[in-house]
């Protein structure tokens, strides 16, 4: 079990980007996502590709944890470019390499798969780089920050910006339970790992109900715990950290523009 | 007045059948009166369903007495008005620390109480300084709280009760999921709030133990309180202990068998080092004892 590494969890480190504002950082990410899937060129792929080198290395963390986030999706990576070589149907005769009867395998198609994997890779590498640069918490004050509009048409921001906090806060303690029921059930003689896939699948409902029944007992603990500790909702909380914008984080935004329209010009 | 006041209170616990109609009830507590003085650490004991943690949650108005009243810094907390007042002069501690923790680094999660009182960043930033170093994790300000012990934890869970600068600290069997250096950690944690700031503490526990550093004990069985005193009243009297369904401290269950064996202890030992002291007293006495028997002719004992 190997979802711990799956989400680029929080580095700790001292640098220019985990200082940045979260909110910064999650403009710069979608803008960096969105500008990558324009890229057509050789070029632009280096320019992009390049540019992720350069805020790996400002954000201080090493690159072997970037590359985990990597390892979690190489099978979708895997199925898309699969999906990708035999599912482009080939612009023209000269474009055609193999004919397979229920697939044609063209040029043009296996060169679109080596987009899709590498727009992937760069997508994973650079939110990966977000979470692991940025607290869960800054994370879900940014995400309240852009919500917060939609407060006024009556949509819960801030208390979903709570439930997020909190699923994140218990991702590691509800997989510590559950490698803990694996092996309870294992010293008991389940097989989780022989078998056909319906088989695997339905030896997961021992490890699956006690979860959730764990995950309800504790839902109800915290609950309690929370409102011990004044939690309401008909009073806007204050925030230890307050999210204000410095000249960095101007900085960052003219810098993450500047990029979009290099991307785009040379694409 | 008490800090803490309990009057005539009785709760009971609802049990709903399939169309939610009540099926049963359970007495929790049975017309408990009992007062807190400010400063006092008082230890709470009782065997599972004896209506302690009840209590405890009674105090932080996470319940309101069925019949009775229940003030705390002379707010009643039936008064729905009172419930956030009530909740920021007596914070809460409970016995699972994964479960109590809310946010992903140690100093937000410390910060959540103050963040709910709607104070100033700044002064939320001075509260969560001056409780981490209370409880000594200074250090560990910007871990997340996975990577730490059960003891430190809790720790945490204490601090962030500290930063809404309670005047009670309730703690519910705060050591039941901890290892002992764990409990160890916690206890003299709690110790030194209530000794250096003055804090009043209520502590629940079945570690006879942890008790031994009350101030006052207070027995609890069935719903009603069996048993009231300082430790060394209340750790004496094994018999009635053992009644309760509950295990002396073992220094006063080991006094208790020497003085049934015949050996002249004095009553009230809590501690092991008092033990020590009482039993080289003895065989000083005793040497000093045979000395001069010495001088009638027995032989002499160094």
């Amino acid at each position: 079990m190997n979802i711990r590494t799956a989400i680029g969890q929080y580095y700790p480190a001292k640098s220019i980007a985990h200082e940045l504002d979260s909110r910064v950082k999650l403009v710069m990410t979608i803008t960096y996502v969105v500008v990558a899937f324009f890229v057509e060129s050789a070029g632009g792929y280096c320019f992009v590709t390049g540019a992720l080198f350069v805020a790996v290395y400002l954000s201080k963390v090493p690159l072997k944890f970037i590359l985990r986030g990597l390892r979690a999706v190489w099978a979708l990576l895997i199925f898309t470019a699969v999906l990708n070589v035999f599912f482009t149907p080939p612009i023209d005769s000269a474009d055609l390499l193999l004919n397979l009867g229920f697939a044609q395998i063209s040029e043009s198609g296996l060169i679109m798969a080596a987009k899709m994997a590498v727009r992937l890779m760069l997508l994973v590498t650079f939110s990966s780089m977000l979470t692991l640069t940025t607290t869960p918490l800054a994370l879900a004050d940014a995400i309240e920050f852009f919500l917060a509009p939609l407060a006024k048409i009556g949509f819960p921001a801030a208390e979903v910006a709570m439930m997020m906090t909190i699923a994140l806060r218990f991702i590691p303690t509800l997989i510590d339970e559950m490698d803990k029921i694996i092996k309870a059930q294992k010293a008991r003689g389940a097989d989780f790992e022989t078998g056909s896939l319906m088989r695997r699948v339905k030896a997961l409902v021992p490890i699956l109900v006690p979860l959730f029944i764990s995950a309800f007992r504790r839902a109800d603990d915290l609950a309690t715990a929370m409102e011990a500790r004044c939690y309401r909702t008909d009073v806007k909380r204050t925030k230890l950290r307050s999210l204000k914008m410095t000249r960095q984080d101007y900085m960052a935004i003219l810098m993450t523009a500047l990029f979009a329209v290099c991307v785009l010009a040379i694409r | 007045m008490g800090i803490i006041e309990f009057k005539n209170v009785s709760f009971e616990y609802a049990r709903y059948d399939e169309e939610r109609r009540v099926s049963s009830t359970c007495r929790a507590l049975r017309d408990v009166s009992f007062s807190v003085p400010r400063g006092e650490f008082l230890a709470v004991l009782g065997h599972n369903g004896s209506g302690k943690s009840t209590a405890a949650k009674l105090i932080n108005a996470l319940l309101t007495p069925k019949t009775g009243q229940v003030f705390v810094n002379g707010l009643d907390t039936s008064v729905a008005g009172n419930i956030y007042e009530v909740r920021k002069s007596a914070g809460m501690v409970f016995q699972n620390p994964d479960n109590q923790i809310i946010a992903n680094i140690v100093e937000e999660d410390v910060a959540f109480g103050p963040e709910n009182l709607a104070l100033p960043p700044a002064e939320i930033r001075e509260r969560v300084d001056f409780a981490l170093e209370a409880v000594g994790l200074r250090d560990f300000a910007d871990s997340p709280p996975h990577f730490l012990s059960g003891g430190q934890k809790q720790r945490v869970a204490i601090a962030g009760v500290l930063a809404m600068e309670p005047e009670i600290l309730v703690l519910d069997e705060p050591t039941a999921m901890l290892d002992p250096v764990g409990r160890r950690e916690v206890i003299s944690a709690v110790t030194r709030l209530n000794k250096e700031r003055n804090i009043t503490v209520v502590l629940i526990t079945h570690f006879m133990d942890e008790a031994v550093r009350a101030d006052r004990v207070l027995v609890m069985d069935d719903g009603r309180i069996a048993m009231e005193g300082s430790p060394s009243e209340v750790f004496s009297s094994v018999e009635r202990l053992a009644e309760l369904r509950l295990d002396a401290p073992q220094v006063s269950e080991l006094a208790h068998i020497l003085k049934k064996a015949g050996v002249p202890l004095p009553g009230g030992i809590l501690t092991t080092s008092e033990m020590v002291m009482e039993l080289c007293a003895l065989r000083a006495r005793f040497a000093s004892g045979l000395r001069s028997l010495g001088r009638d002719g027995a032989p002499e004992v160094r």
